[in-house]
This record gives structure tokens, C-alpha cells and sequence, in this order.
């Protein structure tokens, strides 16, 4: 038995997660299109390859890794390329960016060309993490870090941690993974291990899904009787249910009692954190040579009349989803993720992307008006990364941002612990993001005020010779025009620039 | 005795002052440079003075207030009172109004431009580029959408125009809460 450890704050929530999980994973017609947008995950924007008026078919490739940390976009049904253009993505702002629209014909057949890497036995970990680069996959917990860069890290790694905690009320997607595909997962995970050589393998699920725990172990039971060998050095280890558990700062606490240092990352323990729906792409590209083309995205809440999950192409209109699941109330709010962390959704147009894991539909709760912080201090004991968002709330309240930055505003994980706790019912969070976005901005306007001071300063320097030039010029043409007269004449003009102008004309001259 | 002690004294600290002002002399105002670094580089003028350094040296000088900047926005003020040791004061011509005006920049008509050079003789940071009786047009990534280069400096009506720029899902902001609420609430 492993011993746990314990992160500081933290809640226990109730989880709402039986609404959406007593079902097996449901299907989804084919939508009439698909928008793919060309960043679906952190990093640099993918370029297309197919040009409008295309065919293609599923799985085939869209648009090419532009950078190290950049993803590929692959069609995520057959169909023609109607459009390259900008379409409304999945972010509170309602922005349109560049998606790659394909009018689906109906048939989903695969591309032809697609096949399992060969010889996977004697792959090396370069030709496995090509092959996950290749596949498109992103960290399909919500980061949306591109995966085979999180594969290279800049130093050896002992722990592998495949993540399956789910901590947020309602989501159930990796638990129906989990139930449904556990063999897939865990050969997936085989995968990730042998590229990264960890030593240890740990997949990690809350004790709230017993069913899932039940199937890995059933599932790790049947690969090592198959003779797959590494399989029974899987670690399935339950942790108990507090919210956040599942955040990859606090899982690595959890289980190996290290901190990872502030403006760090998990490498730097020799420790690499990946979600179960990773892990279980990381196998559909290997062994399937089946590129990212869907996910599983879970639709609850109490505006929806058959909450579950549904396996949905990439692209797919949120408002399709919808349509499936049964939207009862057109006015609840659409938030994409969970209740905690989860952010509104400014219109069913906006796509499924790699990064959706949850729709939820709610009925908004009667706002309580917001009251002034009386410093109880509810919030830092629930805080999961040890801030004091009361002091992050005042700076924040004021706009010294200078002071966020010394109060480690960065390292805040936008949790919504300090929200749910504050008896003022003060949007603490909604702060926090307004001053990151705040300093970010700055920053930028910092650099690029940096950039048009030394512009400004070169051009100015310019005038300044060019009238220098100028004066010189003129004074030379006098001193030319005047030499046949006196040489008192020449004094005369008293520009110090005339006194060798004359000479410098000689030498013109010859 | 005592007078030839003070005096020798007196050289010798002379002589140490005198060194010190040679080896530690300081070109132009520090103060300035450091005003400088704050104010947001638009050479755009509105502050009445010729671009963001003379605005800076008149900063130091104590013959400007510091709200007369609206690029710099209310933070940019903010900085300006916490380096200067002023109180903050509501922006000039502002009314009181916080809002950001949102970021903008040059764009040149190409079909109606006459190459006429003179928006690249007016431009503060080089980011028109073209040449006599060719047509020109905007480093969009340089302009600091100082207006300068707008008519009359353009001769040609609807040639030199200022566009928002759409902002980008990397650069975009939250509104701070209050605002939030009120726009819910409307």
C-alpha cells in the first residue's frame, strides 16, 4: 500500500457525478459539419495543408505542426473543405479564430492511408513520441499542452503519473473511459512509460469511482496473464475525494509528499502527470494508428433532460451536442468544464474541441449580492496553493498590481476554493483572472512601448545627421561659390562644418 | 596650527569632490530616463509636448501634471504618481471616464494613396514605409496609432484611416468584476 500524503485547503464537494454516469458511452450522429479550429491546444497555431474545395477523408491531416509546441489538426469526418476562415471558438470572450470547416458527406469512412506503427515491439521512445506528435494529441484533461513536447522533458523521470481523479462535480468523461476502455488506458500507459523510461507508473483515481478501479484492475489482470510485460508494474492507487486533487501540483503532493517550487514544473521532481484519456489516445495513435479526432465530453446539469457522455467528433457545434442530450431550458447558462473551474460559454455555435471535457447546462442560482472581505480568512485554509486571497482580492480591488505579482498571483490555479468558502460571496476568482489578464497586458505594452522608444529614438538620430548633412552641404556650396572672392567671406559664414568644406571639396573635386 | 589643519582638510575633501565630480558624472537627468520607461512611447503629442521624452524631461522638471498622457491610460498615470511621489488625478480630457480607449492603428488606403510621402515624414517611429509617387503603406506590428499621419497631414480624404484591432484570444482581457456585473445586469 502507498502511503498519501495530503495537500493543504482544499474541499469536499458533493460530486452531482451520478447524473451523467449510469450510462455506457453514447454515440452522436454525424454532424452536417465540423469546424476545426487550428489551435486546439497551447502553443503555436497549425498551418493548413488541404486548400477549400478538398475532399477528405477521416483522420486525414488538416493542418501541420507549426513549432516543438504546436499540435497537427486532423478531419474528424469525410466530407469536402468548405471553408478556411474564422469561426466563434470556445472561449468566454465569443472570439472567432481560423477553423478549418468540412460539410461532412455522411459516410465517416477512414483515410486509407492510416495504419498502426509498425514493428511497435522495437520502436524506439524518438519513433513512438513522432507518432504521438504525429496523432495530434494534446493533454486531454483541459490543458491542452501539446503531448510529445511533455514527453521530452530536459531531464531523466522516475514517476509517470497517469491521472484519472476527475476531482470536479459532474464531469464523468475519464470515468467512462475508464469503465469502458480500461485495457486501452493501461496499454497506454505502457506506452508513455517506455518512452519516458520512469520507473514507476502510478494511474491514480478517486475513491468515488469504485467501477472504474474495479475494471483497471480487471483489465491489468487480463494484460498480465497475456504476458505483457511491465503490466504489473502499473500502480493503481485510490486517493480520497477533496477538490482540487485532480490539479497536477496537488496529485504530485498527494502521492509523492513533493512540492513542486513556485513558477516550476513537475519534471523538475523527475515526475510527468498525464490525463487517462491521454493515455488512452496515446494508444488509439500507436497501436490503432488512429489520430485525435474525438472525445468523449460529458453533457449535464439540470437543463439537460438525458445528461451522459457522448463520443463526440472534434468540431462538432456545441448546439448539436445539445440537441442530443435534450436542452430544456434555452435560457440556462452554458458553462464548458465543471462548476469550479468551468468557464460561460457565450454561444451554442462555438465547437467541441480537444480540451472540452464537459457542457454543463444549470439553471443560473439566484445571484447574494456581494458584501464587503471582513478578513475571516476562509479563503487562505482553503486556498490549495497556500496564497492569501484576501490580500490578492485587495491588490486586485485596487489595481496595485505590482503587489499581485509579489503575492504570487501566478501560481493561483483559479480553483474557485477561495469563492466557495468566502462568506461575502466576493467573485474572487473573477479577480484574480481580471488581474492576470491585466498584468499580462502590460507587460506587452511594456515591451512593445520598449520597441517604439528605440524606433523613435533611431529616427530622431536620423534627422538630426540628415540636417547636419544638409547644413554641411550648404555650407560647403557657399564656401564654393564664395572662394574666388576673399577668404574672409568663408570665415564669415561661421559654421565650425565650413571651415573643411573647402578641403573636402578638393578632394571632390579631384 | 589649527588653521592649517582645516585647510589642508579643506583641500583634501576638495580635491575628493572634485575627483568624484569627474569619474562618477552623470549624462543628462536619471530622473528622466526612468519617467521615460514609464510612459507608453506613442510619440503621439497629445500631452502638448513633441513626443514621450520631452514629456518626460517636463515631468522632471515639475512643469507638467502627470495626467496629461490618455495612451498611458489610468495605469500609466498611476505609475507616473508613485514615481513622482504625486497624488494620482483623474486623466485630462477623460471626464472621469476609466474606460480604455481600445488599440488602434494606421491603415492606408492603397487604391487612393498618392505618394505623397508626407505621413512618413510625420510618422514618430518609422512604421510607414514607400517612396515619392509609389504608394505606401503601414507596419501594422510599429504603429503605435499616434494619429499623427491622419488628415490634413494626408491630403487625400478616407486615405489614412485609424482601424481598431481586433483583439486576439491571447491578448484578450477580463473586465473587472464590477463591470461584469453591470453588463449582466443590463
Amino acid at each position: 500500500m502507498r502511503r498519501l500524503w495530503s495537500f493543504p485547503g482544499g474541499i469536499r464537494l458533493p460530486g452531482f457525478k451520478q447524473m451523467s454516469n449510469s450510462e455506457t458511452i453514447r454515440g452522436l450522429p454525424v454532424p452536417e459539419r465540423v469546424y476545426l479550429p487550428l489551435r486546439q491546444h497551447i502553443g503555436a497555431e497549425a498551418r493548413p495543408v488541404v486548400a477549400v474545395g478538398e475532399r477528405v477523408d477521416k483522420g486525414q491531416l488538416l493542418a501541420e505542426a507549426t513549432s516543438f509546441v504546436s499540435a497537427p489538426v486532423h478531419a474528424s469526418t469525410s466530407g469536402v473543405v468548405i471553408d478556411i476562415g474564422k469561426h466563434t471558438v470556445p472561449h468566454p470572450s465569443g472570439i472567432a479564430e481560423e477553423c478549418i470547416v468540412i460539410e461532412a458527406d455522411g459516410e465517416d469512412h477512414w483515410h486509407s492511408a492510416l495504419a498502426p506503427l509498425a514493428d511497435i515491439d522495437n520502436a524506439t521512445p524518438t519513433q513512438l513520441r513522432a507518432a504521438i506528435r504525429e496523432a495530434g494529441i494534446v493533454g486531454l484533461g483541459g490543458a491542452v499542452f501539446p503531448s510529445a513536447a511533455k514527453l521530452k522533458p530536459p531531464r531523466s523521470i522516475d514517476t509517470l503519473i497517469i491521472n484519472g481523479v476527475e476531482c470536479e462535480p459532474y464531469i464523468t468523461c475519464d470515468d467512462l473511459l475508464m469503465r469502458s476502455s480500461a485495457e486501452a488506458v493501461l496499454r497506454g500507459c505502457l506506452l508513455l512509460r517506455r518512452i519516458l523510461c520512469a520507473g514507476q507508473c502510478i494511474l491514480v483515481v478517486e475513491d468515488n469511482k469504485p467501477e472504474a478501479m474495479q475494471q483497471l484492475r480487471l483489465a491489468r489482470d487480463i494484460l498480465i496473464d497475456a504476458g505483457e510485460s511491465g503490466a504489473e508494474g502499473i500502480e493503481l492507487v485510490g486517493i480520497p475525494t477533496v477538490f482540487p486533487a485532480g490539479g497536477e501540483k496537488q496529485l504530485i503532493k498527494v502521492l509523492t509528499g513533493r512540492e513542486v517550487p513556485t513558477g516550476g514544473l513537475p519534471y523538475e521532481l523527475g515526475v510527468v502527470c498525464l490525463n487517462v484519456g491521454t493515455a488512452a489516445a496515446v494508444h488509439d495513435a500507436i497501436l490503432l494508428g488512429r489520430p485525435l479526432v474525438s472525445r468523449i465530453v460529458t453533457v449535464t446539469g439540470n437543463g439537460i433532460k438525458r445528461p451522459g457522455n457522448y463520443l463526440v467528433p472534434l468540431g462538432t457545434p456545441t448546439h448539436a451536442l445539445l440537441d442530443a442530450a435534450g436542452r430544456t431550458d434555452d435560457e440556462a447558462e452554458l458553462i464548458m468544464g465543471g462548476p469550479m473551474m468551468g468557464q460561460r460559454l457565450p454561444t451554442s455555435q462555438a465547437m467541441v474541441v480537444k480540451g472540452t471535457n464537459c457542457i454543463l447546462v444549470n439553471k443560473p442560482e439566484p445571484q447574494t449580492a456581494q458584501m464587503p472581505c471582513i478578513r475571516c480568512g476562509s479563503c487562505a485554509n482553503a486556498c490549495p496553493m497556500k496564497l492569501l486571497p484576501q490580500q490578492l482580492y485587495w491588490h486586485a480591488h485596487g489595481k496595485t498590481f505590482d503587489k499581485l505579482e509579489r503575492y504570487q498571483l501566478d501560481s493561483c490555479i483559479e480553483c474557485g476554493c477561495c469563492n466557495l468558502v468566502c462568506p461575502s460571496h466576493i467573485p474572487l476568482v473573477s479577480y484574480f483572472r481580471y488581474a492576470k489578464t491585466e498584468i499580462a497586458d502590460q507587460a506587452y505594452k511594456r515591451q512593445r512601448a520598449e520597441e517604439s522608444r528605440l524606433r523613435s529614438e533611431v529616427r530622431q538620430e536620423r534627422l538630426e545627421r540628415m540636417k547636419r548633412e544638409t547644413a554641411e552641404r550648404n555650407a560647403r556650396r557657399k564656401a564654393a561659390r564664395s572662394k574666388p572672392k576673399k577668404s574672409v567671406s568663408v570665415k564669415a559664414t561661421a559654421d565650425p562644418a565650413a571651415e573643411d568644406a573647402p578641403q573636402s571639396q578638393q578632394v571632390s573635386n579631384g | 596650527m589649527d588653521i592649517l589643519v582645516m585647510t589642508a582638510l579643506a583641500l583634501l575633501f576638495g580635491l575628493g569632490l572634485g575627483y568624484a565630480a569627474i569619474r562618477f558624472r552623470v549624462e543628462g537627468d536619471p530622473m528622466v530616463d526612468k519617467i521615460d520607461a514609464v510612459l507608453p512611447q506613442t510619440q503621439c503629442g497629445q500631452c502638448g509636448h513633441p513626443g514621450c521624452r520631452p514629456y518626460a524631461s517636463a515631468l522632471a522638471e515639475g512643469s507638467a501634471e502627470i495626467n496629461q498622457c490618455p495612451p498611458g491610460g489610468e495605469a500609466g498615470m498611476r505609475a507616473l504618481a508613485d514615481l513622482l511621489g504625486r497624488d494620482p488625478m483623474p486623466l485630462a480630457g477623460m471626464e472621469g471616464d476609466t474606460t480604455e480607449p481600445p488599440p488602434m492603428v494606421a491603415v492606408v488606403d492603397e487604391s487612393t494613396c498618392i505618394g505623397c510621402t508626407k505621413c512618413i515624414q510625420a510618422c514618430p517611429v518609422d512604421a510607414i514605409i514607400g517612396a515619392p509617387k509609389h504608394k505606401h503603406t503601414v507596419l501594422e506590428d510599429y504603429c503605435t496609432g499616434c494619429e499623427l499621419c491622419l488628415p490634413p497631414i494626408c491630403p487625400v480624404p478616407d486615405c489614412l484611416t485609424l482601424r481598431e484591432i481586433k483583439p486576439t484570444i491571447s491578448r484578450w482581457k477580463w473586465k473587472p468584476p464590477s463591470a461584469q456585473e453591470k453588463e449582466q445586469a443590463a
